[in-house]
């Protein structure tokens, strides 16, 4: 939907090209885990953006399908001893099949209610994780043996964040992404286009749910360990992503990409810097930002072109 | 082509439209009157699927389309347009109206095509580029009409589309329903300002309190007691 400079063309290739090859000249592991964390942000962002930003479907549950998608491969590690990059597939597959009856139920009801709904579930489905001992191994988790070195996690976590970014670009500028947008602006008016809004919000929530179970099934072999408390986290996970998205700019291609570096590097820079204060660093940051970029990051753009022809 | 047979809808105890029965003609412009509160937005949401009514049927082409949702009603061939505007802000006239066209095509090219065609015949070309919470009341009706065409209904629902604008918009507006109806495409229209209704519908059907009053050609129904009994009071009529 948006119009191309010459430059914004080639941009992606050359950051995806620059990003390829940090790892040749920086083996510093704890340097390479930040960019893995930022790629897996990148994702989640983007799969959140989908329903959030275009489709405005403000989900507070997301840590459900990250959740769900984590526990597909680690249960079947558990399980079965089978190999957790099983997860890569199962995780996603999951995430869609959970994502079917909550989208059902949750899209009866709109705005507030609905986020309200989706945070009920995924509260819900951390609690069966935790209580559900027989099965999941409650709090204690599920611990593997890593699989292989950073390095490979580092391509892998990379490619997910630009199939991320692909997917969603070719949705979004597509008859699809019309119709998300058009839901967003305007549910009623949206419907009386001949657009089923109902079939189009499950549409985006299972892509979205895709993606985030994707990134949970990836998280489960890159971490070695879940448990229900770190991949159903309402805070760490369904807060964060929204977090993400609103800072970088919700609606927009860039924003959540933006919005991951940032949140990844700030959260750890607060993490060393301020001990245990930095949640409540971090609070302050986001309220600032709430106040004088409420658009997000993408926003001071469109503000600084604005002030130009002014 | 359009009819509807005792059409009732209760809000709790209240009857907002009470065994109302109407029959549209191919390529008519068929004019629905009332005072305010009349019941006449609830006939359309009936009609264009987005409450149920509590009883009575609607039919299109002969065939009952009653309870569908708004999005088959559409898709069917019954368009809209909303009292208050619905324009999707953050999208741009151009992107509102292709949004609309994805009814009947598929690819991106085609509903570009097809919007800006709609545009054009709408006249509303030179606004394509603007986001449409920039549009002023006027261009924001001839957004709801262009949309509503760009799904190339057979039954266009027009529900006030004059009411806000000043005299130049309002012949502009006249001459674009005439212009529509001249493609083919059968009107009912809900209208206030009876310099629109009087001059450009076929056929008026006036109700009050949600019951039929009168029904006929737009001579018959101004000299009828009962409509000038509802709208200037019992001293006049």
């Amino acid at each position: 939907m948006e119009k191309k400079k010459p430059i914004q063309k080639f941009l992606p290739f050359i950051i995806l090209g620059v990003l390829a090859l940090v790892p040749f000249v920086m083996d510093n592991p704890y340097f390479l885990h930040m960019i893995i964390m930022v790629f897996i942000w990148i994702c989640l962002g983007q799969s959140w953006n989908l329903l959030g930003g275009f489709t405005g479907q403000i989900s507070f549950g997301h840590a459900a399908f990250y959740g769900v998608g984590a526990y597909a491969g680690g249960l079947l590690a558990f399980h079965y001893e089978a190999s957790t990059w099983w997860g890569m597939i199962l995780g996603p597959i999951m995430a869609m099949v959970f994502a079917v009856p909550m989208g059902l139920i949750c899209f009866r009801l709109r705005g507030a209610y609905f986020a309200l709904a989706m945070l009920a579930l995924a509260e819900l489905l951390r609690l069966i994780a935790t209580n559900w001992i027989s099965f999941t191994n409650g709090s204690v988790g599920v611990l593997i043996v890593p699989t292989m070195g950073k390095v490979s996690f580092y391509y892998i976590a990379m490619g997910l964040a630009a199939l991320s970014f692909l997917v969603i670009r070719v949705v979004v500028n597509s008859k699809w992404g019309f119709y998300f947008v058009a839901i967003r602006e305007d549910q009623d008016a949206a419907e009386s286009m001949g657009i089923d809004t109902t079939f189009y919000k499950l549409v985006s929530l299972l892509i979205s749910a895709f993606f985030t179970g994707l990134t949970g099934g990836f998280y489960m072999n890159y971490m070695a360990y879940i448990d229900p408390s770190v991949v159903f986290a309402l805070t760490d996970v369904s807060i964060m992503m929204i977090l993400v998205v609103m800072l970088g700019g919700a609606g927009t291609f860039y924003g959540p990409a933006i919005g991951a570096v940032i949140m990844v590097i700030c959260s750890e820079a607060f993490r060393v810097y301020f001990g245990s204060a930095n949640l409540l660093i971090m609070g302050i940051l986001i309220v600032l930002i709430i106040i004088f970029i409420p658009n997000g990051l993408m926003d001071i753009r469109e503000y600084l072109k604005r002030r130009k022809y002014a | 082509m359009l009819e509807v047979k005792s059409l009732t809808k209760y809000f709790g105890g209240l009857a907002a439209v009470r065994d109302l029965s109407f029959k549209v003609e191919k390529g008519q412009i068929f004019g629905l009157i009332g005072p305010n509160g009349a019941g006449k937005t609830t006939v359309f949401n009936m009609i264009n699927g987005f409450y149920p009514p509590s009883s009575g049927k609607v039919f299109f082409k002969g065939e009952p389309i009653t309870g569908l949702k708004p999005n088959v009603v559409c898709k069917k061939g019954i368009a809209r347009t909303f009292q208050v505007v619905k324009p999707l802000s953050r999208m741009t006239v151009l992107e509102n109206v292709m949004a609309s066209a994805f009814c009947r095509v598929n690819s991106i090219e085609a509903a570009r095509e097809e919007a800006m065609k709609t545009l054009d015949f709408c006249g509303l070309t030179h606004r394509k580029d603007y986001l449409a919470k920039s549009l002023t009341i006027g261009d924001r009706k001839r957004l709801e009409i262009t949309r509503a065409m760009a799904t190339r209904p057979d039954v266009l629902l027009l529900d006030e589309t004059a009411a806000g604008l000043n005299p130049t918009e309002l012949d502009q507006a006249i001459a674009l329903i005439r212009k529509i109806r001249d493609q083919g495409v059968t009107i009912l229209i809900v209208e206030h300002i009876m310099k629109v209704i009087m001059s450009i519908s076929d056929r008026i059907h006036a109700i009050n309190y949600g019951q039929t009053i009168a029904e006929g050609t737009p001579q018959e129904v101004a000299n009828n007691k009962a409509v000038i009994e509802a709208y200037l009071g019992e001293a006049y009529a």
